[in-house]
């Protein structure tokens, strides 16, 4: 996709008011029903926080978004989820151009077993772009939007692996936004990181926000309330309580939030 | 290690301690004040000292609760207005010791003419009565009895606004009565203040109990409120 093309993409998702958005979601791995109905809206361009204790569903919810519960054995879903409006379930979505438009990142760092270069270039080369100069104007643009440019400008090839666990998440994170995603969507980023590496992080969700809509998944309520503007509190399966995470961890409207907040269940 | 819970049940008792210690101490200084009680304003004294060790504890064991338990919601609620708290109270401590050493300094008795005419009397009993209060409200989950304070913090500063006219007229006439009337209009100006820290120490339990901001509200609001 040109870039020209990319940016009217981006353009017309600044204008709509709720980038994603599920309704009457209930997702089933057999008979099992992981998550029992959810109606969400998700607003663009914001950092909105899932929190709930394990097994709740916040990951399985946060996998809706890029299609990635998919592959998992009994996944049934009912409802819908909507990326600027268009149902992503539906039969005819392209799940690898949805793919370009949603970027994910993992708990564990998990950089490709090649170079620094090739794998932040590697979204990019699938593509079949193979513009040399673009390439490596690219992979310049996303490691300095990740403040790792100037940590690994002069070993550009060397292997990824050789990377500390913060600088490998950061790569993971210039990898994603390399193919220009509109959506990030990142489940635990930080919890195998130590308060270093975890501080640059988040520092770079809350600049990435002016131009992605970012989804985060995390255990740390103090990064919740750090580095999101909505956070949804999900328990059992159940959207319990989601509003803006200044009124969320100040003054919780259920009982079940504040309960799980303070650590007093979960 | 300290739970959450245990840390905080234990910070509640050492701030209802506080406000009984200082509660007492206000109590001591009107003792000694009606009945010129030159050893009990002393003992007055002497105090201040556990009430400004007590406010370092607190000061010491909020800043220790923040730090290891990160507090949200309701916990981080109490401990904000504990601090508040702790430190309205301290001042209040510091007003009882002030009386009390004017007590001591000036050391004349004052006229009970006077004293009926300046509604000292009234005043002392209002502000004790506003400090039963907020012992009160600080264990009820109900902020009814917080909400008590803020009508009668009113009549204090309606006595207080009274007083300058008073105090000139009857100067005017007799200007011997100078030294017990600068007593007199000192005193009075101190316990107006206790009422205003009182009416502080409602606004932060309201906060605690319901997340809702009082401080710096129109009269109008507050009135509401007491409904």
């Amino acid at each position: 996709m040109s870039k020209e093309k990319k940016d009217t993409v981006i353009d017309k998702s600044i204008k709509r008011k709720h980038k994603l958005q599920a309704k009457g979601v209930k997702v089933f791995y057999n008979d099992f029903m992981a998550i029992k109905g959810i109606d969400m809206n998700i607003r663009a361009n914001k950092v909105t926080a899932f929190i709930g204790p394990s097994g709740c569903g916040k990951s399985t919810f946060l996998r809706l978004f890029d299609r990635m519960n998919d592959y998992v054995d009994g996944f049934r879903m009912e409802g819908e989820i909507l990326i600027d409006g268009e149902n992503i379930y539906k039969k005819k979505v392209n799940v690898e151009q949805l793919r370009k438009q949603v970027g994910m990142v993992f708990q564990k760092p998990n950089p490709f077993p090649k170079s620094i270069f090739e794998n932040v270039a590697y979204g990019l080369k699938i593509q079949g772009i193979k513009d040399k100069k673009f390439l490596q104007e690219k992979v310049v643009a996303s490691l300095k939007q990740v403040a790792l440019w100037d940590e690994v400008k002069d070993d550009l090839h060397k292997s990824a692996l050789a990377l500390s666990g913060g600088q490998q998440q950061r790569l993971c994170i210039a990898r994603a936004l390399a193919v220009e995603p509109s959506i990030i969507l990142m489940d635990e980023p930080t919890s195998a990181l130590d308060p270093l590496s975890t501080a640059k992080i988040e520092e770079l969700i809350y600049e990435l926000k002016e131009k992605y809509t970012i989804v985060i998944v995390t255990h740390n309520m103090q990064q919740a309330g750090r580095v999101s503007d909505y956070t949804a509190f999900f328990y059992l399966g159940e959207l319990i309580e989601y509003d803006k995470s200044k009124k969320l961890f100040t003054n919780p409207e259920k009982q079940q939030t504040e309960n799980y907040i303070t650590g007093r269940f979960g | 290690m300290i739970s959450l819970d245990q840390h905080r049940e234990g910070l509640n008792q050492t701030g209802l301690e506080m406000l009984h210690l200082c509660a007492k101490q206000l109590e001591n200084a009107r003792e000694a004040f009606f009945n010129h009680d030159n050893d009990l304003a002393e003992e007055v004294l002497h105090t201040e000292n556990r009430v400004n060790a007590l406010d370092l504890k607190i000061d010491r064991d909020c800043e220790r609760f923040i730090a290891l338990h990160n507090p949200v919601a309701s916990d981080l609620r109490f401990v904000l207005a504990l601090r508040k708290i702790n430190f309205d109270l301290e001042r209040i401590g510091d007003h009882a010791f002030g009386i009390s050493k004017y007590i001591i300094e000036v050391n004349t008795p004052i006229e009970e003419r006077l004293l009926e005419k300046m509604r000292v009397k009234e005043m002392f009993e209002e502000t004790l009565s506003m400090l039963e209060d907020i012992t009160d409200a600080y264990n009820e989950v109900d902020t009814k009895v917080a909400r008590k304070v803020f009508k009668k913090d009113k009549v204090l500063n309606q006595i207080n606004m009274q007083s300058f006219g008073i105090i000139s007229a009857e100067v005017k006439k007799d200007p011997k009565l100078i030294d017990q009337f600068m007593l007199l209009f000192s005193v009075i100006k101190k316990l107006e203040r206790i009422g205003d820290l009182i009416t502080n120490i409602a606004e932060e339990i309201i906060f605690y109990r319901e997340a809702e901001v009082l401080k710096h509200q129109k009269k109008k609001k507050v009135r509401r409120s007491e409904d």
